[in-house]
């Protein structure tokens, strides 16, 4: 008895700590074949390069734990970036700017919340229909034309706070914010409930509906955020920015540890699947790997991540199935 | 002489920790309906699965027009002539009559295609020659449930099926629909096909029957001809074995009403449900399965709409819209599917325990770590959840342990009542007591408790006040000195209005 509640135990941490691991052996590795690879310079570049999509991809942390899912985000974050970039030209305040970027960002997912909450629409093709509406306007916005001359607000892109770029900066707050989130309010513990058995949540009390519409504001944010900081980077308005990000942040999630099934999913891992993908890509240009090749493997190792993932829960129903055997046994034999 | 068709010798099947049937012999002859009627669990679905090739016993025989044979799977009793009709119809709602008449068994053409112009003749033909009215094209989700029902018969008759197994198809149809069933019912018996008919409703199982048999705890008690038995030997062949002893039942002064629904009606079935709990009382709720008392549980926790009816706590009428109502109105739940509506099972057993009193451990949002621990720590010991650490997944617990689990999250909440809804279905023995101890010591803290169980013993040993329900209605009220296992199943199968 005593030997399987430490076996359990042991099944728990491993569970929850071996996406670090990962990361670690992929340091070690990345700095044998490239000595390049730990400088302060590279490990800031890298930060630098992933924090747009991180940001995404805590965002999608959040969903996917909620058995949600938002495939809107690179075109929301398209829309959030040209009208917070227009205001920004036509009034010159940053802080407005700032304002209206996160607001479009919320905007757009509590329509995504509505449609999933309201009308029952799966979040998948809700998210798909506000992926193209949310582009299209951007579009329709910018007459198809890359805002220029955005002056000042490149500082969002490009200015530093201390040594750390503004784009590592805010990738840093919102992690915290998710972290905070997740494990710290009744908030992300209704999250988890509703990911993770969606009628025990609401037979225990927890309103669902505002859960999930509360899952979609907090990812609009994130996704408003994600856009103004892509926009000051690049140095442009552009309405065809962030096109197929939301495939990159669910890649950095899934790799992450976040459960497709719901219910699992840390913003650590989360972090972890982002640099893992990150450093990878540094690693393969680095070497010199084929832009082309580059892409066969970063699908085989999503490939790969949600495998394990699945095999991973297989396997743990399996062990824990002799425990929890009986109880469906037993109601067949009562039927 | 009635040829035999089918017949089982000695079947044993166990599952962990039941013994599900024990030395079963049952058989079937040509031209015949054998009525198999017992208890809910009594071991009717087991031998019928068993039969179909669905459940392999552990031992014993099964003999087909005399011969040996051992069937396999349900391609197997099909192959054999064994046709069984489901209760609960699984069907394909895209499918149209004639697909689904011939589904795994297309006549085929040259390379492979099916011959479709083969199967309308074919199936207009059988429809025909039944007698009934269908369009072959139309989908199966345009069809009701008896007619489902029929096109599972004649699905039965294309293959040629002899023995055809019913467990109770009338649980979901109407009674002009049990008529039209009942006429084919006898249609196939004058043809000699040997039907198994599974039901507890006396009134029909009298209309059919030319045998029967009573299992009861996995065991066939008595077989003999329709005319041999009336509904009252029936009724206690079926319920009589003796009380479970050693329940942990204090009788202890009860005191004011605390709740009162009046009226419920909803649309989950169930119509003009009215009926009190008083503190310090456990009250039962038996009935059949299907009987509609776990639709009326789950309204008065707001977990289903209803139509209408009133409800008082503690003599002030309440609203109750959801869930969070009934908490913060002092009622709650543990829901008969544990799985379901229980436990999150990927979560650990804090998360699962503090989940409906989060407010308690979350001062403005923020998580309050320490107390949340010491608190769930405090209550798994007292309610003795068997674990690792309070850090460990709901899902690696056993049965027992989870539904402890549940009730450790609900008492976090100190309710005033709570509801439990087959709180010992699928755990052991031990574990089993342990609830009955722990309702036990609940009601002597005052507070009161609603028990739905489909094992009447449990009731009989537990409750101080029982409501029985059938079809949707309490179609009686007994005190504890009134029960016994008769009068709650006369009310239960809604006999004593028709008997008297």
């Amino acid at each position: 008895m005593n030997n399987l509640m430490t076996r359990e135990k042991w099944q728990t941490i491993k569970s929850r700590y071996s996406i670090y691991l990962v990361l670690i052996v992929m340091i070690i590795v990345c700095n044998l074949l490239n000595e390049n690879f730990l400088s302060p310079r590279n490990l800031s570049n890298i930060s630098a390069q992933i924090s747009v999509t991180t940001i995404l991809a805590f965002g999608e942390t959040i969903l996917i734990i909620g058995g949600l899912l938002d495939l809107s985000c690179g075109s929301v974050l398209a829309l959030a970036g040209v009208l917070s970039v227009y205001v920004f030209k036509e009034t010159g305040s940053l802080s407005l700017a700032f304002a209206v970027g996160l607001i479009v960002g919320v905007l757009c997912n509590f329509v995504n919340g509505i449609l999933v909450r309201r009308f029952n629409i799966p979040a998948f093709i809700a998210t798909l229909a506000m992926m193209t509406v949310a582009r299209g306007i951007a579009l329709l916005f910018t007459k198809g034309q890359n805002l220029y001359q955005i002056g000042d607000y490149v500082w969002f892109g490009q200015g530093k706070i201390g040594f750390v770029p503004l784009p590592v900066f805010f990738m840093i707050i919102v992690g915290i914010v998710t972290w905070y989130i997740l494990g710290h309010t009744s908030f992300g513990r209704s999250l988890y409930a509703v990911g993770g058995n969606e009628e025990a949540a609401r037979a225990s009390g927890i309103n669902v509906g505002r859960i999930k519409i509360g899952a979609y504001l907090i990812n609009g944010a994130f996704v408003g955020l994600a856009g103004i900081l892509l926009m000051a980077r690049t140095n442009v308005g552009a309405p065809n920015a962030g096109q197929g990000y939301e495939f990159e942040a669910l890649t950095a999630a899934i790799i992450g540890g976040t459960s497709f099934s719901g219910g699992l999913g840390t913003a650590g891992g989360t972090l972890a699947g982002a640099f893992i993908v990150g450093f990878l890509n540094n690693i393969m240009n680095l070497t010199g790997v084929d832009s082309y090749l580059q892409q066969v493997i970063k699908g085989g190792i999503i490939a790969l991540a949600v495998g394990y993932d699945m095999w991973a829960k297989v396997n743990r129903t399996r062990k824990t199935l002799g425990a929890a055997k009986l109880p469906n046994e037993r109601k067949e034999a009562k039927a | 002489m009635q040829k035999t068709l089918l017949e089982v010798r000695n079947i044993s099947k166990s599952f962990p920790g039941v013994k599900a049937l024990e030395d079963v012999c049952f058989s079937v002859k040509e031209g015949s309906v054998h009525v198999l009627c017992g208890e809910n669990g009594a071991g009717k679905s087991t031998l019928m699965k068993i039969i179909n090739g669905i459940y392999q016993p552990d031992g014993g025989e099964t003999l087909i027009k005399g011969e040996k044979v051992e069937i396999t799977s349900p391609i197997r009793a099909g192959e054999l002539g064994v046709s069984m009709i489901f209760q609960e119809l699984n069907y394909t709602p895209e499918m149209t009559i004639e697909e689904s008449l011939f589904a795994g068994r297309w006549p085929k053409k040259s390379f492979g295609r099916i011959d479709w112009k083969a199967i309308r003749q074919r199936t207009l033909k059988l429809l025909e020659q039944e007698n009934l009215p269908y369009d072959p094209e139309m989908k199966l989700k345009d069809l009701s449930i008896s007619n489902l029902q029929m096109l599972e018969i004649l699905k039965a008759i294309s293959r040629d099926a002899d023995i055809i197994i019913m467990d109770e198809p009338t649980s979901s149809i109407t009674n002009k629909e049990i008529e039209i069933l009942f006429e084919k019912i006898a249609d196939l018996r004058a043809r000699g096909k040997g039907i198994v008919y599974i039901s507890h409703k006396m009134d029909e199982i009298f209309r059919i029957a030319d045998e029967i048999s009573i299992l009861r705890d996995g065991k066939v008690i008595e077989t003999r001809p329709k005319d041999q038995f009336d509904i009252d030997s029936v009724i206690s062949l079926m319920v009589g074995r003796a009380l479970g002893q050693g329940y942990p039942k204090e009788e202890l002064p009860v005191g004011d009403v605390v709740l009162e629904v009046d009226g419920f009606s909803g649309p989950t079935g169930f119509s003009d449900v009215s009926f009190n709990v008083r503190k310090g009382e456990i009250v039962g709720f038996a009935g059949l399965v299907g009987a509609g008392r776990t639709e009326v549980m789950r309204a008065l926790f707001g977990l289903d709409e209803r139509f209408g009816g009133t409800v008082k706590v503690h003599g002030a009428p309440v609203r109750v819209r959801n869930v969070q109502d009934s908490i913060r109105n002092g009622v709650v739940m543990l829901s008969e599917d544990r799985r379901r509506y229980g436990i999150v099972p990927i979560r650990d057993v804090k998360e699962n325990v503090t989940l409906a009193s989060m407010d308690q451990f979350f001062q403005k949002g923020r998580l309050n770590a320490s107390k949340e621990r010491s608190r769930v720590e405090e209550i798994c010991k007292k309610i003795n959840v068997k674990m690792a650490s309070i850090d460990v997944q709901v899902s690696t617990l056993s049965g027992g342990n989870q539904q402890k689990v549940v009730l450790s999250k609900w008492m976090l909440q100190d309710p005033d009542i709570l509801i439990l809804d087959e709180p010992t279905r699928g755990i052991d023995v031990g574990a089993k007591f342990e609830i009955y101890k722990l309702m036990t010591n609940l009601v002597k803290e005052g507070k009161s408790i609603i028990m739905v169980s489909s094992e009447l013993p449990e009731l009989i040993g537990m409750c101080d006040r029982m409501y029985v329900m059938a079809e949707g209605r309490i179609t009686g009220e007994l005190d504890r000195a009134e029960f016994s296992q008769e009068a709650i199943m006369r009310y239960a199968m809604n006999m004593t209005r028709k008997a008297v």
